[in-house]
Parts: structure tokens; sequence; C-alpha cells
């Protein structure tokens, strides 16, 4: 599909999205609640198919955290990004381990580096640090007076 | 001609003619442990030195030219490192088994030296069982590989040691049977008969087909059963278990890896003995005056060509091939080579009753 | 770093002695995990029950890094990545910057850099040859395979000044001109080659002990590897078309002739058989475009002092691995606000989990051999 028909496409199925312009594919935001069944539906539906999530990853804005979500379709070829603000206290979204395999990986990164909490996630540990270590380093406000070398 | 039976003759009636018989035979049994243990160093050297220029050779580098003369004293460096490193026990490990086990597997490949004859009328014992003198022996050095993998208290070598035995015991099967396939075409089990009987012709040519399969097959059960590749995973380093003398280092390591290679020596002079005609030279039926030629080359040199030639070609299969995985390799036995074996010792029955061989 | 005891506790679904379960490790040094790779198996007998990665052995924090970088630092930071293909992430990099900031490269520039990372995924794929025939057991192909690589690194030497970590790229171009020797070198470098090809497949393909230790051997379907965001020769092997080259051309991919090689075999033997063929059609590729390197600049003109729009930019290229992927955000100034990279092995590791259940220890070395692993590139 286009990004036209993808639009109208979206918009009817899920009127609460809203479109982020400027990207060179199209971008949502959805909300953190309303993910999953955004998710299963992405994946699922005939026309659209989007099997292949090939980045997950987080931003940090200093006052939020959002989840950037990258998808595609093998059988249409077609890109959708999808983000979700999350509040920076409590960062929590569910998992979409079932839906993508490979998520399971990513989202232990994710929490491993930002510390956004994946409900529903078969086995969330740290991935890349030790077990034991404090803090979360991709923050923006970590502090690390051992390890960080600031110029 | 100088031979070593000539040499042999006049030191065992030099010997008779200044002491009583009883000291003669003592100085003599001593005289021959000396050898026997010079015998074992002697082939360790070469055949490691050996294995390191044949493998150069094959992967396109030099391999090691430094020490001696082209390399040849690598050996005995690498021997001398070995002795001066540090013997570790593991802690919990069962002493006295984890000491024994190297004396046991060199006592079995010194003790297979015996029947084996390294040139006319020069054999330590010419027992009239030796075939089976033979395969006897080399079962006991299952015995030393299973005790080096339980006393190390280690899990992974006692996985590679139960690996390493269940393979020992299956090939042992296969190899056994290539060798009753060609005392049926003697008819002796004695080393002296078998060689004596390929006067006219060497086995594998007077067998033709089944002792061609025979010995095939006998190739691929004694590479098997000295660990060799393709079917070391006993001792591979890019699986998981390092094999049954991880634990081992310094003088006991060294004894293990010597008598892997005598064992290798071993083996293929039993194929050369069986197969080859150990010292005989190379005779065509009645052709007289081929064979007088033949003649004139030494026995003990004909013996040495036919051992490093299957030698050289059980190394060549080492740098060649990958590995087998433990359960295709006992499939391989158990269900291909096994039931060969026993056709082909069908067969060469046939052969033999009906006169069909050469 | 982990104590022993929170490994077997804390790992799920193991404990000692529960229907005879063994627990071991493999790694993090090991002869047959290329890189520092930590798993965790546990074993009903010889049989794989769960394989389970410890990463982050060697976890550099090169994201945070990046963020205090500049746009001209920080695409070195990447042939430390996936060291195999070193030109190619750095490829990645330059035309995500340039991408941001609408700079044309000069054709001349394109052609160079396209032979040089095609050079990149023939020397990465010699060396995944050598070192997976070693894994299984044969040593010698390793030899064989570094005699090859050799010539390559020669090359790379003479005209990027480095064998392995090559920096060499820069946003508009690359750095310096070709060497003189550069055309006469390559186009002796393929003429060898390509009788020694043959040879490869001679000596470890049809070998029958070769084909039974891979055949069967880490199965993985279609669905799964999709799934599981395999990219490259792993999802090529199990009949998914994912070449970047070929679905997102960049450079002047889209007019070369080549052929994406994909197999339905599923299994490792399939894996393998899709990077041997790899290798022929990046000879075809370098072929094309040697002989054609047209005259002109090297790079393009450019700021000194880079700064990036404010916005997010994607770029995808071809490793030998898989898809590699750079996600810049950036808010207008002189370093990126946050970048990620979608690194291939990372995916292609998760899974391994999936491939390796039910197969024999042995197989595991196939397995991982197969896949590809450089484990820098998953740790980053």
């Amino acid at each position: 599909m286009t990004n036209e028909e993808l639009k109208l496409f979206l918009s009817e199925k899920f009127p609460s999205l809203i479109i982020e312009e400027g990207n060179e594919w199209l971008t949502y935001y959805t909300e953190a609640n309303e993910w999953k069944l955004l998710a299963n539906e992405l994946c699922s539906n005939i026309s659209l198919q989007f099997n292949f999530l090939f980045c997950l990853t987080c931003i940090d804005w200093k006052t939020h955290l959002t989840m950037v979500y990258h998808l595609t379709s093998t059988t249409f070829k077609h890109t959708v990004v999808i983000k979700s603000k999350l509040n920076k206290e409590n960062p929590e979204i569910e998992t979409v381990c079932n839906i993508w395999r490979t998520a399971e990986f990513h989202e232990r990164e994710v929490y491993d580096l930002f510390g956004v909490k994946f409900l529903n996630h078969p086995d969330l540990r740290r991935l890349l640090l030790t077990d034991d270590w404090k803090g979360h380093p991709l923050l923006k406000d970590y502090e690390d007076p051992i390890n960080m070398i600031k110029l | 001609m100088l031979s070593l039976e000539t040499i042999t003759n006049n030191v065992h009636d030099w010997l008779n003619n200044h002491v009583s018989s009883t000291w003669a035979t003592i100085i003599e049994m001593l005289i021959v442990g000396l050898l026997v243990i010079g015998l074992f160093a002697m082939l360790g050297l070469i055949l490691v030195l050996m294995e390191r220029k044949v493998s150069a050779f094959m992967q396109i580098r030099v391999g090691p030219n430094r020490v001696g003369f082209k390399g040849s004293l690598q050996t005995l460096a690498d021997t001398l490192k070995l002795v001066l490193k540090e013997g570790l026990t593991p802690k919990g490990a069962d002493k006295f088994l984890f000491n024994l086990a190297p004396y046991v597997v060199m006592c079995a490949a010194m003790l297979i030296l015996a029947p084996i004859a390294f040139a006319k009328n020069f054999q330590i014992w010419d027992i009239n069982i030796g075939v089976l003198y033979i395969s006897a022996i080399s079962s006991i050095s299952v015995i030393g590989i299973l005790m080096a993998g339980w006393a190390s208290n280690n899990k992974y070598s006692l996985l590679g040691a139960m690996r390493s035995g269940a393979q020992i015991v299956s090939y042992e099967l296969s190899a056994g049977f290539s060798v009753l396939c060609i005392v049926i075409l003697t008819g002796s089990l004695q080393i002296s008969d078998i060689i004596n009987a390929q006067q006219n012709g060497w086995f594998i040519f007077k067998g033709h087909i089944p002792a061609i399969i025979s010995f095939i097959i006998f190739i691929i059960a004694v590479t098997a059963e000295t660990n060799r590749a393709p079917f070391d995973l006993a001792e591979a380093e890019s699986e998981l278990t390092a094999g049954f003398h991880t634990e081992y280092s310094g003088m006991k390591f060294a004894l293990f890896f010597l008598a892997e290679y005598v064992n290798i020596f071993v083996v293929c002079a039993i194929g050369a003995i069986l197969f080859f005609g150990g010292w005989m030279p190379l005779h065509i039926g009645n052709w007289q005056g081929f064979n007088q030629v033949m003649d004139y080359i030494p026995s003990s040199l004909w013996f040495i060509l036919k051992v490093f030639g299957l030698i050289f070609l059980i190394m060549w299969f080492r740098w060649t091939f990958p590995r087998l995985r433990v359960d295709q390799l006992l499939n391989l036995e158990w269900k291909y080579l096994l039931p060969l074996s026993l056709v082909n010792l069908l067969l060469m029955t046939v052969v033999a009753i009906m006169g069909w061989h050469f | 770093m982990y104590r022993t005891t929170d490994i077997l506790t804390n790992t799920p679904n193991t404990s000692l002695g529960e229907a005879g379960y063994m627990v071991i490790n493999v790694g993090p040094q090991h002869p047959a995990t290329h890189g520092v790779l930590h798993l965790v198996i546990t074993l009903s007998g010889e049989t794989i029950i769960n394989v389970e990665p410890h990463l982050g052995y060697i976890h550099r924090s090169i994201e945070k890094m990046c963020e205090s970088l500049t746009y001209r630092q920080f695409i070195y930071t990447t042939s430390r990545m996936d060291y195999l293909s070193s030109h190619i992430n750095n490829h990645c990099c330059a035309l995500s910057v340039e991408k941001g900031l609408q700079i044309e490269i000069p054709d001349r520039a394109k052609y160079i850099r396209i032979i040089l990372d095609e050079l990149t995924r023939l020397a990465s794929h010699q060396l995944w040859w050598g070192a997976m025939a070693m894994d299984i057991g044969a040593i010698t192909p390793f030899f064989y395979a570094f005699r090859e690589r050799e010539m390559i690194n020669d090359i790379m030497e003479e005209t990027c000044g480095a064998r392995l970590t090559m920096n060499y790229m820069v946003p508009g171009g690359v750095m310096y001109d070709l060497h003189p020797n550069f055309q006469k070198k390559v186009k002796e470098f393929i003429a060898f080659f390509k009788s020694k090809i043959n040879e490869y497949d001679e000596i470890l393909t049809g070998n029958i002990i070769f084909q039974n230790r891979m055949k069967g051997v880490g199965i993985i379907s279609k669905e799964d590897a999709i799934s599981y965001g395999c990219t490259g020769p792993t999802a090529r092997g199990s009949g998914v078309s994912c070449d970047v080259r070929k679905l997102y051309p960049y450079e002047i991919y889209s007019s070369i002739e080549f052929d994406e090689i994909i197999n339905n075999g599923c299994d490792s033997f399939a894996r393998y058989e899709v990077r041997m063929q790899e290798m022929k059609q990046s000879l075809k590729i370098i072929e094309q475009l040697i002989d054609n390197i047209p005259e002109g600049d090297f790079q393009a003109k450019t700021k000194t002092v880079l700064k990036l729009p404010k916005g997010e930019f994607y770029t995808r290229v071809e490793t030998a691995r898989g898809e590699f992927g750079v996600y810049i955000v950036s808010e207008g100034g002189t370093t990126p606000y946050r970048i990620k990279f979608r690194s291939p092995g990372f995916s292609n590791l998760s899974a391994l989990n999936h491939m390796a259940k039910g197969n024999k220890i042995g197989d595991l070395v196939a397995i991982m051999g197969s896949i590809d692993l450089v484990i820098p590139d998953i740790d980053r």
C-alpha cells in the first residue's frame, strides 16, 4: 500500500493515532495502553501484514521517554514507524514478544539501558550489563563519576 | 649381506659362548627391553616431527625448521619442555588411578611391539597366537583411557573418556573381522606364517576383492581406534569437552601423547604385515628374475617403507576431513561397517575354499 | 562477573538434577565462539534443551559515546563493531549523514565505495569459511582461506592504510584517492580467486562428512526467520528475500547486474550454500565495476563542521551478516542526540535458541558457524 492508503486505513481503524510529519516513513504516535491492540492489528491484518520488526529503540527526551518501533511488511513492502510516549518516573509498556519474536532481546536491551518495564515479558533481565549494575546508562541524566569522562 | 638377522645370531652365539645359558637369556632380555624403550622414544620423536611436517606441507606452510637441521630436534625440545613442566594433580582426583593411567596405556602400546616382525627373523616373540595376542592387548588401552577420564574428577574428562571408550570398543569389532579375513587365507594366527604365506605375492593382491574391502575397513577401523581424525571428537578442541587427558600435564601428558603415536605405528605395522607382506619384498608369482632383484633390497627397508606409507595415509586423513559427530561415528560402525565386514568374511571364506585366490 | 550460583538459580527452566538435566557453560573464552560469547546450555545427555546467550562481555557503550562525537567522528566507531565488514559499516554511517545534509557525492566516489564494499564482503566470507571449517574439524581450509584474504588485505593496506579497521569513508565520498596499483591488483585477485572458489567447493562442500554435519541441523522456518528479525544469509537460507541491495538500493546498486541468492533449505547447509554463492556474486559485481571507474573528484565539498537538521534518519546497508541500520535522532547540533545501531548479529543470535533446541552439542558449533556471529557487533 502507498502511504496515502495506509493513512486512510489506519485513521479509520485507530482514530486515536497522531501523525508526525516530516519523516521519510509514515510515523504515528500511540498511547502506551493501546499499543498491544495496535501491534496485533498491524501484524495479523491481511492487508497490512507488518511481520518484520527491524528496529526497536527508545529515546530519552529529558521530560519523557519515547519508544520507537520500525515495522515493515515482507509481502507488501510498506514501512511504518510507531512511537509511544512514556513518562519518566514509571515507564511501562506492553511487550510484543509474542507477536514479533525479535522483540525478546531488543526489549531486554531497552530495559537494561533505559529502565523501561515491559509488562508480561517472559524473561525481563539485564542483557548487556552485569546483573548487579545500578542505574540505566543511556538516560541523559545518568551520572557515573568513575566510568564517564566529561570533556 | 649385513642383515639384522645375522647381527642377532652373532650376538646370541657370542653370549652363549661366554656365559652360561641362563645369564645369556637374562642379558638378551635386558638388551631387548632397552631396545624397545629406545624404539618407543625414537618412534615418538620421528612420528611427531613427521606429523608436523606433513601437516605443514598440506597447509602450504613450512613447519618446524629452526631447532636442529630442518627442525629435526623439535620433538626433543618439546619433550624437554614437557618434562620440565609442573605435573598438577587436581584436587579430589583418585591419586592412584590418576597416576596409573598413562602407564597402562604406554605399557599396552609397548607390549604390542612384541610379535611384530621388523625384518626377516627379527621378532621379539613369535608367539603362535600372534594376531590374537595383538587384538587382546590393544583392548587393554581402553582401560587406561577410562581410568584417566574417571580419575580426573572433571565432568568434561569423563564425557570425553566415555565417548572414546565407546568408540574404541565398537571399532575393535570391525578391525578384528578384517584381520580374520586374512587369517582365513593363511590358516594360521602366527605372524611368521602369515608373512611366509605372502612369499608369492602380498595378500592385498592375492586376495583381490575381499582383501581390498578388508583393507579399507581395517584402515577406517584403526583410525577410529587410535582416536585420530576424522574420529577424534574425544580430544577435539573446538567441541565442548577437551578429552580424557585434560587434567594431565608434564611428563604424564607426554606419555599419553607418545603412546598415541606409537599406537599409530603399531596398527600400521599390523596393517603392513597382514595386507602388504610385512618384511616380504614384492614378489609376483613365479617371475624368478624379478623376485631375485626385489630380494636385494633389505627386508627391514621394505618394512619401514610400507609402515611409513600407511602412517602417511593416516596423517593425510587427519588434515583433509572434518570431524564426525559422535552419533554419526557409532552409526557408521554398527550400521555400515560391521554388516559389511561380516559379509566380507563370508565372501573371503568362499574364495578360500573354492581356491579363487591367486 | 556472574556468580555461578546466580546463573543456575536465576536461569529459567534449569535446575540441577531435575529430570537429569545438566547445565554447562560454553565460553566466554572458547575456541569455537567467535568472540566473547557466553552460552549457558541445558543438556539432557547429549541433546540440547535450552541455549541461553549471556552477552555484554565486550559492551563498550558505543551508542552513548557517539552522543558526544561529531558527525565526522562517529563513523569510525562502527568499524570496531563488526570488524569484518568495516568498510560497509562506515559506508552506512556516511550515507546517513549525507542523507541528512542532502549531499550529492561524485560518481567516482560511488564506484570506489562499492568496489571496496564488495571486497570487504569477500574477505569476511573467506574468514567465515575458514573458521567454520576449523570448527567442524577440517583444519586445512583455514590456511587456504587466509591465503586469499591476505591478497585482499594487501590491496586494502595500499589504498586505505590499514588491514582491519580501515577508516576510509567520509561524509561526501572517500578520504583519499585510490592507489595507482589498485585496479591492477584487484584484477589479479579476481583472476586468482575464480579458480580457488571451485577448489573450496571441492574440499568442503562436496565432502560427505561435512554434509552430514550440516544438513538437517539448525532448522528455522521462513516465518520464524522473519519473526526473529533475521537478515542476511541467515534469513536467505530459509527463503526470505531480504537483500538490502535489491530491495532498497543505495549508491549505484540499481544499475549493477547481480543475483540475490535465496535457498529454501532452512538448515545450516542452505546458509552455507548462500554464502558460497554470494562470494561468486561479489566477484561478478567487482568485475563489472573495476574497469569503469569514472574520473573526477573522490570527495564532495562539505563544510568542516557538519550539523544535521532537526529530525530523524534511518539508513540501511547490506553487510556480510545482514542488514545494518543507523538510526540518527538529531536536534540540530554538531553531535547526534541519539544514535541506534541496528546490528544484524543481535537479531540473528536471538534465533540461536530456536535453532539449537533438540540438536546435539556437536551441532551447536555447526549452527553458530553457519549464522556467522561476530560478537562485538552484537554487544556494541
